[in-house]
């Protein structure tokens, strides 16, 4: 049976830790636009070419409206990040979405991420020297991939890092689409919604220099500002996008360098392509997670195919980065590779608000591996690293290293 | 080579700003596209046109020669 005869199960399972689904190339060969049947049993439609991808990804017709009461849930207890009903309160479109993303946006300028690359290059270098002190081999997930993102996004937005395996329980629960049931899902929100509230009244009462502080500054709808609510949701949806993303990543990308050891042979070398690298290693991260859902508010055509109003479409970005319409030996890992147009980001008005952040925390723990540990390598054999199930953001359970 | 940007399009990515640094820069206050030099030098033009083509939102046009 071929992918085009059957509906396919979603997130389509994956025996390789780096290596894509056999699926995806059928897929965009063939049925570039397949039914496909969710963890929670509702069908959606996946897309997996590169110009499509791209294109629903900067048509506002697709929403992110995922509480429309005909829209796919996503899981089977109807939860998660993206049927959340607080994505709803930032708005999704138009005038208002792009009032919020700019001033939020300010904190997260190439400019800003620059200035904070010192500061972020001393804690990925004490982070190492710990995982060093504690003898190989290591855990690059847990000793350096975690705690770099997380104390640099709880800095900017002036939350104690003490309190970083809270959030990450509670960033889990929001991400993991199969892992919690719903009333602890639902428990688990509640606490986060109770502690934000708490913090953003905190820093009304005494203001730090940090971004909840200055959103408060700003002043309230009528000021041109957000209001509490929004601010509340705005440090949650930072604090959980700032936090796993770039974390999984990091593991991910040195895994893939180190699983064919003459790539980071090469950037030892060479190590003005750490730019390039960390790119490609967006580009080609097969285990990139959920993808992107769409909420369709009329009917619109997608190669070929109509799909009326209502349709949920899953963007899979890791599948269009694989395009070779797109990309010239897209299967191959290159470097240098330079434009590299990929969608890892998400492409147009919605594409991540973090990625100046994540790029330069990407491109530091780079520098600082090859500098200080140039005789990293894996320390089980690349078919041994395993995936972590289940989340929107995908990543590996541990990534063993010694040097 | 002429460059032109799209500030209502631009959605603040910053890739511009770090790839070709001496042509874009961004807002201070929303972090919005800020084009430095319209007609950048043709040391300048590889970073421009990389910078062009990975724009998220397509924000930035090239027209002319180089």
């Amino acid at each position: 049976m071929t992918v085009n005869e059957q509906i396919l199960d979603y997130p389509i399972p994956s025996d390789s830790a780096l290596e894509p689904p056999p699926e995806w190339a059928e897929l965009r060969g063939a049925c570039p636009v397949a039914s496909v049947r969710l963890p929670s049993g509702d069908r959606a439609t996946l897309l997996t070419r590169y110009a499509d991808v791209k294109q629903v990804l900067a048509d506002p017709r697709f929403t992110r409206l995922l509480n429309a009461p005909d829209a796919a849930r996503l899981s089977a207890e109807g939860g998660g990040v993206f049927n959340s009903e607080m994505a709803q309160i930032v708005p999704d479109g138009g005038e208002g979405h792009q009032h919020w993303r700019r001033l939020v946006g300010r904190w997260f300028t190439a400019k800003r991420m620059s200035a904070l690359r010192p500061a972020m290059t001393e804690i990925a270098e004490r982070l190492v020297d710990d995982m060093v002190e504690r003898g190989a081999p290591g855990d690059l997930r847990a000793d350096l991939g975690f705690p770099l993102p997380v104390y640099v996004i709880c800095d900017m937005l002036g939350v104690p890092a003490a309190d970083r395996d809270r959030f990450a329980y509670w960033s889990d629960t929001l991400l993991n689409l199969t892992r919690y049931g719903k009333a602890e899902t639902d428990a688990a929100q509640a606490e986060f919604v109770d502690y934000m509230s708490g913090h953003v009244a905190a820093k009304r009462a005494a203001p730090g220099e940090d971004l909840l502080s200055e959103l408060i500054a700003v002043g309230g709808p009528e000021g041109g500002g957000l209001s509490d609510v929004q601010i509340m949701v705005t440090g949650m949806g930072l604090l959980v996008a700032g936090h796993e993303t770039t974390a999984n990543m990091i593991g991910k990308m040195v895994s893939m360098l180190l699983a064919d050891r003459s790539r980071w042979e090469r950037l030892l070398a060479e190590p003005s392509l750490v730019r390039t690298a960390v790119e490609e290693s967006l580009r080609l991260d097969a285990n990139a997670g959920f993808g992107l859902p769409r909420y369709l508010s009329e009917e619109i055509e997608v190669s070929g195919t109509v799909l009326p109003r209502g349709t949920t479409v899953i963007c899979s970005m890791a599948a269009a980065n694989r395009d070779e319409s797109a990309f010239a030996a897209a299967a191959e890992m290159d470097l240098g590779r330079s434009p590299n147009p990929h969608l890892a980001f998400g492409s147009g008005a919605h594409s991540c608000l973090g990625q100046a952040l994540a790029r330069t925390e990407l491109q530091v723990v780079l520098e600082v591996l090859l500098r200080r540990l140039p005789s990293l390598e894996l320390a089980v054999p690349v078919e041994e690293l395993e995936r972590v199930e289940g989340l929107a953001v995908g990543g590996l359970r541990a990534v063993p290293v010694r040097w | 080579m002429k460059v032109t940007v799209d500030e209502a399009r631009c959605c603040g990515a910053g890739q511009c700003v770090l790839i070709a640094p001496e042509v874009f820069d961004q807002r201070e206050e929303d972090g919005v596209v800020v084009l430095l030099d319209p007609e950048p030098g043709a040391d300048l033009h590889a970073a421009v046109r990389e910078a062009a083509a990975v724009c998220p939102a397509a924000a930035i046009g090239l027209s002319g020669q180089g």
